[in-house]
C-alpha cells in the first residue's frame, strides 16, 4: 500500500505491542517521507498514543522494529520532538522559560543573543509575546497548546510527532490551532506525523491519512492521499467534493473495523454466553 | 433600591461573622481555659498557680525579655533566642542530611528497599531516647541536643522529600527524556523543582519536631534556653516559670509554624 522508497526518514516494519495481556498494536508497518505530513486518525484508546510513543523512542514494540534514517530507534531524542497530547509544560517555568530549556539543551553552542533570539522568534509565531512571562497556570489550554508547539518546532527537529494536539480544546480555540497548524505544515517544510481522533482535521492537515482500525489488535488500513491544493482554507474545504469523499471514505473503514472482531481477531476460546459488563472499546 | 440593600446587608453580616471567627471566638476560646485554670488553682490544685500570680512572678523575665542578671536567670526571649540558635543548628543538620536521602529513597528501588525498613523503625524512637546516646558519642550536652534535635527532626522531610519524588508526573520526566536531559540536568531542573513543594511539607513538620524536641534536649542537658529554665524553675519550686515557659514554648512553635505556611503557599501559587 505505502510505495516503498529508497530512504524514508521514519519507518515502522512488523511493529507490534502489548500491554500485560491487552494486544494494542498488531503487525504496523509504516514508511514515512522527508517532508511529508502524515496523519493517523483512530478511535479514541485504538492507541494511537501508543504508536506515537514507539515512533518517538519513548516505548519499545515488543515485536518489529522503528528505525529512524535507517538506525533502529532506541530512545526518544529531540530530532524527533514530541508534541504531548497533556502539553507536559513545566509549571513552574514561564513560557518563555519552558522554551528556552528545550532551546539551551538542544543548541547549547549558540551564544546566549542567538537563543535568545531563536527563542524570540518562536514565541512570536505561535503568537504568545504578550504572555511569554507568564506561568502555564495563567495560560488557557490553547495558549498552553501553543507554548508546547513552540518550544518543539524552536528545537528544530527532523520529524515532528504530535499526540492529538488538539484533543483537550474547546472546538473554537481547536478551529484556531488547526489553522495555524496548517500554516506550519504548509511552510516549514518539516515531516510532521499527527494522530488524531478528528478526520476534518486530518484531511485538513495532511499529504496522507492513514485510518488506525479500532483495537484491541489495531493496525493500519488503507492509506488515503489527499491531494487538495493548500493553503487548504476551513469554509471552502467542506464544499469540495474531494473533502466530502474521502471524509466519507475515512469514516466508513473506521466504523468498518468496529463491527464485530475481524476474523484475525477472533478469541481462540469462544465467549461464555453471558452478557459482558465490560464498556464498549 | 431593596436589592442593593440586602446585598449591603449580606456584606455587613458577613463581615461581623469573619470578625466573630477570626478573634471573638478565639478570644472566648482563651479566656474559658484560664477561667478553668483559675478555678482550678483556686479549689482543688492548691500547688497551681492562678493567672494573677503567674502574671506577677513572670512580670520581671516579659517586661524585660532580653536581660541577662545571671546564667540561669534571663530574661524570656533571651532563653527563647538560645534554644533557636540550637534549633536551627540542628534542624539545618537535618535538612540537609534528609533531603538528600527523601531523593535517593525516591529515586532507587534498591536503596528504598534497602533502608526503607530501617527508617520506618528509627523514624518513631523518642529524643529521651536518642539524647544519652549523643551525650555518649560527643561528651558533651551542647552537640549531643543538636545530634538529638536532627535525629529526630530529619523524618517527616526524608519521607515527604521521598514522596514528592516519587510524584513527579511521567510526563515532565518524558520531557526531559525526549530533550535529552543529563541526570544532573533532569535531577536539578525537573525532580527538584517537581518535588519541592512536597519537601517544604516536610521541611514544616520538621521544624515543629525540632521545637518539640529542644525543650527535652534542654531539661536533661541543663543546657540554657527556654526547656532548661523551665526544668530549673521546676527544682527552684518556682511553679509560675513553668507555666511562662510552657506559654513560650507554645508561642514560638506556632508563630514557626505559620512562618513555614506563608512560605509554603508561596512556594505552591508559584
Amino acid at each position: 500500500m505505502t510505495t516503498p522508497s529508497l530512504r524514508p526518514i521514519l519507518s515502522l516494519r512488523g511493529v507490534s505491542k502489548s500491554y500485560g495481556t491487552t494486544h494494542v498494536l498488531d503487525d504496523i508497518s509504516l514508511d514515512i517521507e522527508a517532508g511529508e505530513v502524515v496523519v493517523i486518525v483512530g478511535f479514541s484508546g485504538a492507541g494511537k498514543s501508543t504508536l506515537i510513543s514507539l515512533m518517538c523512542g519513548l516505548d519499545q514494540p515488543d515485536s518489529g522494529e522503528v528505525t529512524f534514517k535507517g538506525s533502529k530507534v532506541t530512545e526518544p531524542g529531540p530530532e524527533r520532538m514530541l508534541v504531548f497530547q497533556n502539553y507536559s509544560l513545566l509549571p513552574w517555568l514561564s513560557a518563555l522559560d519552558n522554551v528556552a530549556l528545550a532551546v539551551d539543551q538542544v543548541f547549547p553552542g549558540w551564544s546566549k543573543e542567538k537563543r535568545q533570539t531563536h527563542i524570540d522568534r518562536f514565541i512570536n509565531m505561535v503568537g504568545l509575546d504578550h504572555a511569554r512571562d507568564r506561568k502555564p497556570a495563567q495560560l488557557s489550554g490553547g495558549m498552553r497548546q501553543r507554548v508546547a508547539l513552540a518550544r518543539a518546532l524552536a528545537t528544530d527537529p527532523e520529524v515532528l510527532l504530535m499526540d492529538e494536539p488538539l484533543s483537550a480544546l474547546d472546538a473554537l480555540t481547536r478551529a484556531t490551532l488547526q489553522d495555524g497548524l496548517e500554516r506550519i505544515a504548509r511552510t516549514s517544510g518539516k515531516t510532521i506525523v499527527l494522530v488524531t481522533n478528528d478526520v476534518d482535521e486530518a484531511i485538513l492537515l495532511a499529504d496522507r491519512i492513514i485510518p488506525l482500525s479500532a483495537g484491541p489488535r489495531a493496525t493500519l488500513g488503507p492509506e488515503f492521499p489527499i491531494t487538495i491544493p493548500r493553503p487548504r482554507e476551513r469554509r471552502a474545504l467542506n464544499q469540495m467534493p474531494e473533502f466530502r469523499h474521502v471524509r466519507t471514505a475515512v469514516v466508513d473503514y473506521l466504523l468498518s473495523t468496529k463491527r464485530g472482531p475481524r476474523p484475525a481477531a477472533a478469541p481462540a476460546i469462544a465467549p461464555l454466553a453471558v452478557p459482558s459488563l465490560e464498556p464498549a472499546p | 433600591m431593596s436589592k442593593e440593600t440586602v446585598a449591603k446587608d449580606t456584606f455587613s453580616k458577613e463581615a461581623m461573622e469573619r470578625w466573630l471567627a477570626a478573634i471573638a471566638l478565639p478570644l472566648i476560646g482563651a479566656g474559658a481555659v484560664v477561667a478553668l485554670w483559675s478555678l482550678t488553682s483556686a479549689t482543688f490544685a492548691e500547688s497551681l498557680p492562678s493567672p494573677a500570680k503567674t502574671w506577677e512572678v513572670s512580670r520581671p523575665y516579659i517586661v524585660e525579655p532580653f536581660e541577662k542578671r545571671g546564667e540561669l536567670d534571663q530574661g524570656i526571649l533571651r532563653f527563647t533566642w538560645y534554644s533557636l540558635e540550637r534549633v536551627v543548628k540542628g534542624y539545618t543538620i537535618a535538612i540537609l542530611i534528609g533531603a538528600p536521602v527523601g531523593f535517593l529513597l525516591g529515586m532507587s528501588k534498591l536503596f528504598r528497599g534497602s533502608f526503607d525498613p530501617i527508617i520506618q523503625i528509627l523514624r518513631p524512637v523518642s529524643p529521651l531516647a536518642w539524647l544519652p546516646l549523643g551525650l555518649v558519642l560527643f561528651q558533651k550536652p551542647e552537640p549531643a541536643g543538636i545530634f538529638t534535635i536532627a535525629m529526630c527532626s530529619m523524618w517527616p522531610t526524608v519521607l515527604n522529600t521521598a514522596l514528592g519524588v516519587r510524584a513527579v508526573p511521567q510526563d515532565y520526566l518524558n520531557v526531559a527524556r525526549v530533550l535529552k536531559l543529563s541526570r544532573m540536568k533532569t535531577l536539578f531542573k525537573i525532580m527538584l523543582p517537581a518535588a519541592l513543594p512536597y519537601m517544604f511539607t516536610g521541611f514544616r513538620l520538621s521544624l515543629g519536631i525540632a521545637w518539640l524536641v529542644i525543650v527535652a534536649a534542654e531539661m536533661l542537658t541543663g543546657a540554657p534556653g527556654v526547656g532548661g529554665f523551665l526544668w530549673q524553675e521546676y527544682n527552684a519550686l518556682i511553679y509560675e516559670h513553668i507555666i511562662l515557659c510552657i506559654l513560650t514554648i507554645g508561642f514560638v512553635g506556632y508563630g514557626l509554624d505559620r512562618l513555614m505556611g506563608v512560605a509554603e503557599k508561596r512556594l505552591r501559587t508559584a
